[in-house]
């Protein structure tokens, strides 16, 4: 075997045990599937009739905003995950066996889009409770399911290294939230960009999280017809834009903590 | 060639020097004790030789690989089993070696039986399929050794194995180590205990402060420090003068003393009828003791021998600090 195929062999035992751990912690999931509920029940009903969206309903437009932020936020239990097996020391026992230099990161990375998967699950679901439809059919629909998991998957990989870095589980869910609360509000996740000031506008019209929202709020029709086009190419190619983010981060990241992993502490 | 060799290792964390040119030598086959205090360097040692991190300066093989140049040799060819029993909590026994032996790219029935093989060998049979959450320390310790040589490794690395565990499983340990080493095993051990390595190593080196301070066989130490001691804890600070003179007429002068804790040090050679002619000694002076008794050399006892100075363990010198 060559060592590409050990290196998935090697990969697919960690996301295995990944896997158990889920099972074992059901806890830990029991929050993941409760909290877009809520998010999804709450803006839908705090906010949803008090903010307007030209031509359309503000629900349908929150939610793809929240599916958005809700999948970003999952990549903080990749973080999570790897600080916690670093703390224990299980790490250093993975660097120590002959086993491929990146299996560790991308088995975690890979089992770690279950609970992406359970989440956009839920929150499609609350939301057709509250009123959220596909207008644009299935397919496109589940295109766009598909880039909120990519681009969630790209995003596991920057916690990942933010996780091989930081010292504790308690420090990374508290620098997740520094990193991630910005990127997913100064967006168009909740109100439209051409709402904000100058600079904050500038910002998230070139945040990728804005062109993953737009995408996936194009792909399931939720864009009512008298809305204005956007006027930034970003916007305008959301998919594209978003793709190329999906592969740059990628391209960035995953090397750099395969890197930082081999030398960990 | 040594299976294990190390040369002129220092490892720097800023201004704190881990290890200071660490010289290690294992033949094949071979037990080496690595033995000093907290802080001594042990597990830098260890962590280096494991390919775990590299070295400020220094050279080491390990198997015949190069720890810099081909660590993923050394890596085949090694077992570790760390300070800190790293064992998956949330996995089952079985599965946590399962899954080290399919990473060890034992196959998919291979790693299967070699896993239940080895509940077996190490007492975890019944405790196999639950989660490791539910174990002791001393099961959880077990299992992390069981891990170490899932893929029977010819050379093996036990980062102070028995710490926190109580006399029973301690022994019990030894003689599971004893087994594996009679295999051919080469294996390097690091301990605080002075007894642990005099049990189970044919080689001791002595560390502190990441430097070499005594090397030698168990016998080779034994002689140097001398057997065993007499611990006197005297009511009153005003018997310690008193009580030093009479321990002395017996060690020929050496007696160690700590005002703070009232405990005076002396070795001992005359066995049990001189320990009762201490006894009568000290009652006849009309010193009233806490607690007398025989015992053992400890580590402290070989650093006071061979530094003049106790071992730095936190205890220690915290009465240091107050005392003496
Ligand atoms: N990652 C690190 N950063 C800074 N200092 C370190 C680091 N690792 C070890 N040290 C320091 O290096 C010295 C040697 O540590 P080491 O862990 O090797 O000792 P040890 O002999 O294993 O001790 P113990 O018996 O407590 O396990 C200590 O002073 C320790 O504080
Ligand atoms: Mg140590």
């Amino acid at each position: 075997m060559n060592s590409l195929m050990w290196a998935a062999l090697d990969s697919h035992v960690i996301a295995k045990r990944n896997v158990i751990k889920i099972k074992r912690v059901p806890e830990v999931l029991m929050f993941v599937l409760i909290s877009p509920i809520m998010f999804v029940l709450l803006f839908a009903y705090v906010f949803g009739d008090s903010i307007a969206i030209p031509g359309g309903s503000y629900r349908e437009f929150l939610i793809g905003g929240i599916f958005a932020q809700t999948v970003v936020f999952g990549a903080t239990f990749t973080g999570a995950g790897l600080a916690d097996d670093m703390q224990k020391g299980i790490i250093d026992r993975f660097r120590a066996l002959p086993m491929s230099r990146a299996a560790v990161l991308v088995g975690r990375t890979a089992s770690d889009v279950i609970y992406n998967v359970l989440s956009l699950l839920i929150m499609a679901l609350t939301g057709l409770v509250v009123g959220w439809r596909i207008h644009n059919g299935l397919v496109d629909a589940a295109f766009g399911f598909a880039l909120l998991l990519a681009f969630a998957y790209a995003f596991s990989w920057v916690m990942a290294y933010v996780g091989l870095i930081v010292p504790s589980v308690e420090v990374i869910n508290n620098a997740s939230f520094v990193v991630i609360f910005p990127l997913t509000f100064v967006a168009n996740t909740f109100v439209p960009s051409e709402n904000l000031p100058g600079v904050l506008r500038t910002f998230a019209e070139w945040n990728p999280v804005s062109a993953v929202t737009q995408a996936a709020r194009d792909l399931f029709g939720n864009i009512p017809p008298g809305t204005p086009e956007p006027t930034v190419w970003p916007l305008q190619n959301a998919v594209l834009y978003t793709i190329i983010w999906i592969i740059v981060i990628i391209a960035i990241f995953a090397p750099l903590s395969v890197n930082r992993y081999r030398k960990a502490r | 060639m040594s299976t294990i060799e190390a040369k002129g290792l220092v490892k720097h964390y800023g201004d704190v020097k881990a290890l200071d040119g660490l010289d290690l030598y294992v033949p094949e086959g071979n037990i080496l004790g690595l033995l000093g205090p907290n802080g001594a360097g042990k597990t830098t040692a260890v962590n280096i030789l494991t390919t775990l991190i590299r070295p400020t300066d220094g050279t080491a093989t390990v198997a015949g690989a190069d720890v810099l140049k081909s660590p993923g040799k050394v890596r085949k060819r090694i077992g570790l089993s760390g300070q800190f029993a790293a064992v998956d909590e949330n996995l089952t026994g079985y599965e946590n070696l399962d899954m080290i032996g399919r990473l060890y790219r034992l196959g998919r029935e291979p790693a299967r039986i070699r896993a239940r093989e080895l509940l077996d060998r190490f007492d975890l049979t019944d405790a196999a399929d639950r989660p490791v959450k539910t174990y002791s320390g001393g099961m959880r310790r077990r299992l992390d050794l069981a891990g170490a040589i899932v893929a029977e490794p010819p050379v093996l690395f036990l980062d102070e194995p028995t710490t926190g565990l109580d006399p029973r499983s301690r022994t019990e340990m030894w003689g599971v180590i004893r087994d594996l080493v009679g295999k051919g095993t080469t294996l390097l051990l690091t301990t605080q205990y002075l007894e642990e390595a005099d049990q189970l190593a044919d080689d001791i080196v002595v560390i502190d402060h990441g430097r070499e301070i005594a090397h030698g066989t168990a016998d080779d130490l034994k002689a140097m420090i001398g057997g065993e001691r007499v611990e006197v804890t005297v009511t009153t600070v005003d018997a310690i003068a008193r009580a030093s003179e009479i321990l002395a007429t017996f060690s020929g002068g050496e007696v160690q003393t700590n005002e703070r804790t009232r405990k005076l040090i002396a070795p001992m050679s005359g066995g049990s009828a001189e320990f009762r002619h201490v006894l009568r000694d000290l009652e006849d002076a009309g010193i009233t003791v806490y607690d007398v008794g025989m015992r053992r050399p400890t580590l402290d006892d070989v650093f006071l021998t061979l530094t003049g100075d106790v071992a730095e363990s936190d205890e220690v010198r915290d009465a240091e600090k107050v005392g003496t």
